[in-house]
């Protein structure tokens, strides 16, 4: 392999597409390139952004209305009524703008990365931590739960990230764990005095397990998810979210009162801490675990590598991710380190945030544009925080390679190129961002063009530019 | 789809002049008149059986749902009345009056063979027809195409998925279209032209190519004919989305040279929190899905008679309310089979019952029918495969018996 080849594919598998001169940056050490980008946590520069405490703050007043209305209407039977109707419209009116401000926060941030590299991998932890606006008590938070859980320890420890992760308000709010009662809790008492029953949800236990931690072949049973339930019961937040009322609002806040008593065992292990020390000395376990290793390695592989990353490259990731009990830069350097994802072999399609933001990086796109960046996510079916499931966006070229999904690529880049006309020249251009791996072939055709835009359209939408 | 449709013109001069390979490889296969349509329709994040389809009978069933219970036909909020001991959610209008005039099954009880609660992998299961996760790349709908009798399809698409991407239960080597709604001008024919010949050295990018181009043009024709009929479905919060897909899918299976087969999923199923009763969440989607359906009977027109549409979950939910007004995952789950092909009007069942003892690990309703039971035998009876490819082929693993009398002679 040539070092060119090994440029484009640091800047365009491992990077989030190379911009025009990029290639010339990295030069002839790939790999040194992508190891400073592991020093400093991919901090957002959140300039007019809100803490999550500051925007479920914001909410609370129109939570707490509803939450009026609701008793009202409990009287009066006026569940259709104007008011309530309006009601119901205002914390979309209020979330959807933080929605909006916090996707473009993140969509600058990516096209004008000099850390791509790192950018990516914040992607892929917010992506293997997913959680989705579609459930409208997210809406708001998404973004600053990436910006608040996860870039801090993108660069940190596994363990440090997991327990931003379980602690964040998005969180436990996306798998309803503040709604989750031990049975023999204080309050789960006075309620059955009351005559009224209230209990765990095993949402969030059964998440972390399947999708955060050990994965789903990871060894765990029924029996160790509603253990594990139990012992989350009283992970909670403040304000009016939760439950119950009490705490600061929009922080997490453990609910003794709801939080199950007694030790638990949780995949082979006794745990007989109280209150939020059961949890968090669960999770401590739960991070370094062999299961854990290999989970977190095969997905990265499978991210890096390929579709279906050989088992030793997995297994080597793995190792790593075991001997440094989860110290995620030592982790990412063995991924580095496998020859399988310099061989160029097996490209994976990109996805459709593989995609756009490649091209708008490769194009230099002004800031004028990223509303209709941010569009074109959504024309292309990956709308920013929606994978619409706690496991996160799909990660295999079969995922995304669809007919119709080509057609809307095609379409796109045809769209960009015409408003773009003649002001970027394809042929200079294609070198410069696909580097070596750019075909004869596509040269040819970009170059027959019969016009500037068309050269453009065509060097968009060519296999090596549609694949990373 | 524009009206001034290029893409249509480039695919019309390219089989005029017969020089487009793509046309000529990519065209849909044309089965014989009156041939069978089949829709299949995933539910993910696991449907609640027991809200879609409640046992208001069982002695059980009101103490585990608490107010989640949906009551007897007659009682207020009650369920659509089936057979004295099921009833159908009140959302599903349209699937009763189906049952009434015997054009639709329910199945009760069912699971496929994953006895795990991973939805993941239980939709994997679900779709690859295997039984165990991720076993496969290729669905059994995919298979399917593959044990198709001869004659029916010449190795072009047998079917299309309603959206970008093709699902797993679609995936495989037999070729299979995607369509979704387009918000994007059309591009000239000189440039995809171009694209095509630079992809011609690519046999994926080239196959899907090839295939947006075919249901494109299905497509677009279909527009044409103003064969969209208005739909007397009801409008309803979250069926708008649905209708546009399932009148396109109603305009490719009416043609003669159309798919045989349409797949599409929809999401939102998995109700942990505040699931709600008889007018709850759970209620309001199972009343959106239901107005899809009777915009695609409406669609159809006669192409109904000879369509099957089964609609399946990975599977179902605890049998008990859990502590926060929903339910958590659980193992067996309701199934619907409904269209004018259908010998409709049973629910098709072996009832476990809901007792603590009768329980499926002491928590979810007990698995007695095989999903896979269930399908291969709408394959044999609607799509005329025969039991030994259904058996080697298409459920390599399974040795459940075939049900009699799904579909109308």
């Amino acid at each position: 392999m040539t070092v060119e080849v090994a440029a484009a594919i640091a800047a365009n598998r491992f990077g989030l597409g190379a911009r025009p001169g990029d290639l010339a940056t990295i030069g002839t050490d790939p790999r040194g390139w992508l190891r400073t980008q592991l020093t400093v946590q991919p901090l957002l520069a959140a300039d007019g952004l809100q803490s999550t405490a500051q925007i479920l703050s914001g909410a609370e007043p129109i939570v707490q209305a509803r939450r009026q209305a609701r008793r009202a209407r409990a009287d009066a039977a006026a569940a259709d009524s104007p008011a309530a109707a309006d009601l119901a419209k205002r914390l979309p009116q209020y979330l959807r703008p933080i929605y909006l401000s916090e996707s473009r926060a993140r969509l600058q941030a990516a096209l004008r990365s000099d850390r791509p590299f790192a950018e990516r991998l914040v992607y892929f932890w917010s992506n293997h931590f997913a959680v989705s606006v579609d459930k409208i008590a997210v809406l708001g938070i998404a973004g600053s739960f990436e910006r608040e859980a996860i870039r801090p320890h993108v660069m940190g420890r596994f363990h440090d990230l997991l327990m931003a992760v379980e602690t964040h308000p998005a969180m436990l709010l996306y798998l309803d764990n503040q709604q989750s009662i031990g049975a023999d809790s204080m309050v789960a008492r006075r309620a059955a005095n009351r005559g009224r029953t209230v209990g765990l949800n095993e949402n969030l236990a059964r998440e972390i397990l399947e999708l955060h931690t050990l994965g789903v072949d990871g060894g765990y049973t029924q029996a160790d998810v509603t253990s594990f339930a139990k012992v989350l019961t009283g992970w909670s937040i403040g304000g009016g979210e939760g439950r119950l009322a009490g705490g600061a609002v929009g922080t997490f806040l453990f609910r003794p009162e709801v939080h199950e008593p007694g030790a638990q065992t949780v995949v082979r292990r006794r745990y007989a801490e109280e209150d939020q020390a059961q949890g968090l000395a669960t999770l401590a376990d739960l991070a370094i675990a062999p299961a854990t290793a290999n989970h977190v390695a095969t997905k990265l592989a499978r991210h890096f590598i390929s579709d279906d990353p050989p088992a030793a490259a997995i297994a080597r990731i793995a190792q790593v991710f075991e001997r440094t009990h989860g110290d995620l830069p030592a982790v990412y350097a063995a991924v580095i380190d496998s020859p399988e994802a310099w061989d160029g072999a097996s490209p994976k399609f990109k996805s459709p945030q593989d995609y756009v933001l490649s091209l708008g990086r490769g194009l230099s796109l002004p800031p004028e544009s990223e509303p209709r960046i941010l569009s074109a996510f959504d024309l292309l079916g990956q709308r920013p925080f929606s994978p619409g499931s706690p496991a996160g966006w799909p990660d295999r070229s079969s995922d995304w390679d669809g007919a119709s999904a080509l057609m809307k690529r095609i379409e796109l880049s045809d769209s960009v190129a015409q408003k773009l006309g003649d002001r970027r020249d394809a042929q200079q251009l294609a070198p410069e961002i696909l580097g070596d791996s750019l075909t004869a072939a596509t040269r040819q055709s970009v170059a027959r063009a019969a016009s500037p835009a068309q050269a453009l359209a065509l060097l968009l939408t060519s296999p090596e530019f549609l694949r990373r | 789809m524009s009206s001034n449709d290029s893409r249509r013109r480039f695919l019309q001069l390219g089989l005029a002049a017969g020089s487009s390979a793509l046309c000529a490889r990519f065209a849909f296969a044309a089965p014989a008149a009156g041939d069978a349509r089949f829709v299949f329709i995933i539910l993910r994040g696991a449907l609640d059986g027991l809200a879609a389809v409640p046992p208001y009978a069982d002695p059980d069933y009101p103490r585990l749902r608490e107010q989640l219970a949906i009551g007897a036909p007659g009682t207020a909020d009650g369920a659509l009345a089936l057979d004295g001991h099921f009833g159908l959610n009140p959302g599903l209008s349209f699937v009763h009056e189906a049952y009434e005039s015997h054009e639709a099954l329910v199945f009760h009880a069912l699971a496929t063979p994953y006895r795990e609660r991973s939805h993941f992998d239980g939709q994997d299961v679900l779709e690859s027809g295997l039984v165990l996760p991720h076993a496969s790349q290729v669905g059994w709908l995919n298979r399917t195409a593959a044990a198709l009798p001869p004659g029916a399809v010449h190795g072009a698409e047998l079917g299309v998925a309603l959206g970008q991407n093709v699902p797993l239960v679609l995936r495989g080597p037999a070729p299979i279209a995607s369509w979704s709604p387009s918000k994007l001008p059309d591009i000239d024919d000189d440039t995809l032209q171009r694209i095509a010949d630079r992809y011609a050295s690519d046999p994926i990018l080239s196959q899907r190519l090839g295939q947006a181009l075919a249901t494109d043009r299905m497509a677009a024709e279909s527009s044409d004919m103003s064969s969209m009929q208005p739909s007397s479905a009801m409008p309803r919060p979250g069926a708008a989305r649905y209708i546009e897909t399932v009148q396109t899918a109603a305009s490719f299976l009416k043609r003669e040279d159309g798919p045989a087969v349409a797949v599409f999923d929809t999401t939102g199923w998995d109700t942990h929190f505040n699931e709600g009763g008889a007018q709850g969440q759970l209620t309001q989607r199972l009343a959106a899905l239901d107005a899809a359906l009777r915009a695609l009977k409406d669609s159809l027109g006669a192409t109904w008679q000879r369509t099957a549409v089964l609609i399946a979950t990975e599977f179902g939910r605890t049998a008990a309310a859990n502590g926060t007004r929903g339910t958590d995952h659980g193992t067996a789950t309701a199934a619907l089979l409904l269209g004018g092909a259908v010998r409709g009007g049973r629910v098709i069942c072996d009832w476990p019952g809901l007792s603590a003892r009768a329980l499926y690990e002491g928590r979810d309703l007990k698995p007695t029918l095989d999903m896979r039971s269930v399908i291969k035998s709408v394959l044999r009876d609607h799509l005329n495969i025969s039991p030994r490819k259904l058996d080697a082929e298409v459920f390599p693993d399974n040795a459940q018996p075939y049900l009699a009398d799904l579909i109308r002679a």
